[in-house]
């Protein structure tokens, strides 16, 4: 059988693949998102021992390899004989602790981004703390953050492809499966990168409409 | 007396910005405060609402002390403040910006805050303006809404820092208006200002900050027509004469 024939043999297979990637990206872009949020407000806030821990937490995460932190993730619980420990599971712990350093500094950014004279404002009203981060300070930061935020799910989407290394059966590594049932590896890549795309550029035409609409909305106003 | 401040000491790291000031308001007041930047004057108001702490010295604002950090807070429902660069809320209308402490703070319907609200904004002429967000209004018709928004909440004293500085000079009189009208109303203010005309004719009594502390107090006439300090003098000779 030629390549292509096998290929489209083993269309199930590269479909399962697919929803294994959607599955773990789905999973991971809001476990990234909380994480990223709530580390990022926590770093604005600036509370002197969690801002130390937090930096560490960012600077590890973004200091070493994500194949490194998937492989330890995994391999560690393996060792410490953490049973409940499954692939999807360290797939998405490891995903969305790497993931979520870095979105975590687009929420600090975001929130930085607000003038303190509007939280002082807030407070000469009698505002509380929680309303004022609710109801001032956050619609604020939304269209800061929407932009650099949609670029981070785009990055993970084509990250999850790495947690085919300690097993996850998401796309790539259903795609090795195809290659070794004889089809041309070229061949076969050619096909993933098309469903990458496929799956990318909505999104990808998405996080653009979005900016335009929230810029609109700023020339609308101005 | 409305807010009582006694030996007020402050510094931000070396630099010591109020150096013993003590200031007595009663209601109904009207304080002008003058004096070159970086002499105290801001601090002085933003340490009586508690969005600076002192160092040394009692602050109180009629039963609230707002030097104890644990009670500070609940100055705010006392006392307004309007800012240099009126921190409006940008992704909020004029009316919403008047409103969200109605609700938020004093829980109110919507319908009532809105009537308050259409109130307040009416007060300072820009009931037409409801809708606007801030960057489709005037600097002059933003520090307006920024004071309907201290007013809604009606406070029984009102601190201006600065309220028109940052505006083009042809927008200070319809800020000042405003100011006037409240004066006349029998709000009680103190009043940080480069507005040498309007604090004349309007305070009761003025303040000179100098380096920390109050060079010089006295009913507009002796502060403008017979300073007593070289300081003083020298001061009102810069201001003046730009």
């Amino acid at each position: 059988m030629n390549s292509w024939g096998v290929i489209w043999d083993s269309r199930n297979l590269l479909l399962q693949g697919l929803l294994a990637t959607l599955a773990l990206t789905g999973a991971t872009i809001v476990g990234s998102t909380v994480v990223g949020f709530l580390v990022g407000f926590g770093r604005y806030r600036r509370i002197p021992v969690l801002n130390a821990v937090l930096r560490i937490y960012i600077e590890v995460f973004r200091g070493t390899p994500l194949l490194m932190q998937l492989l330890f993730i995994y391999f560690g619980a393996a060792y410490l004989r953490w049973d409940w420990m499954s692939i999807f599971l360290a797939s998405f712990i490891g995903l969305t602790l790497f993931q979520g350093a870095y979105i975590s500094e687009v929420f600090r950014a975001g929130f930085e981004s607000v003038p303190l004279g509007q939280r002082e404002a807030a407070t000469t009203l009698g505002l509380s703390r929680f309303n004022i981060t609710k109801d001032v300070v956050f619609p604020q930061t939304l269209p800061v953050v929407l932009p650099p935020l949609f670029a981070q799910y785009l990055q993970l989407i084509k990250n999850t492809s790495i947690a085919s290394v300690i097993g996850y059966a998401e796309l790539v590594h259903e795609g090795q499966a195809a290659t070794n049932l004889g089809a041309n590896a070229f061949d076969v890549y050619l096909v993933l990168a098309a469903i990458y795309f496929i799956v990318s550029y909505p999104l990808s035409l998405a996080a653009r409409g979005l900016e335009r609409r929230i810029v609109n909305r700023r020339e609308r106003v101005a | 007396m409305i807010v009582q401040a006694t030996d007020i000491h402050k510094s931000f790291g070396h630099n010591k910005v109020l150096k013993g000031v003590t200031v007595e308001v009663e209601v109904g007041e009207v304080i002008g405060i003058i004096g070159a930047s970086g002499s105290g004057k801001s601090t002085l108001l933003r340490a009586i609402n508690g969005l600076e702490t002192i160092d040394s010295g009692e602050i109180k604002v009629m039963d609230v002390e707002v030097h104890d950090r644990k009670s500070a807070h609940r100055v705010h429902q006392y006392v307004g403040m309007v800012f240099q660069q009126f921190n409006l809320f940008p992704h909020l209308s004029a009316l919403e910006n008047v409103t969200l402490a109605l609700r938020k703070v004093k829980k109110l319907e919507k319908g009532d805050s809105n009537e308050l609200g259409m109130a307040a904004l009416t007060r300072v002429g820009l009931g037409d303006k409801a809708k606007s967000y801030p960057q489709q209004l005037s600097g002059g018709q933003q520090q307006r809404v920024a004071i309907a928004r201290a007013l809604a909440m009606q406070p029984q004293v009102m601190l201006f820092d600065e309220a028109t500085s940052a505006l083009d000079p042809e927008l200070v009189g319809e800020v000042t208006k405003v100011m006037r009208e409240l004066a006349s109303e029998g709000m009680t203010m103190l009043v940080v200002t480069h507005e040498m005309g309007f604090a004349r004719e309007t305070a009761d009594r003025m303040l000179y900050f100098d380096n920390g502390v109050i060079g010089e107090e006295g009913t507009p006439e002796q502060i403008f027509t017979a300073p007593s300090s070289p300081r003083l003098q020298q001061f009102l000779h810069r201001v003046l004469e730009k």
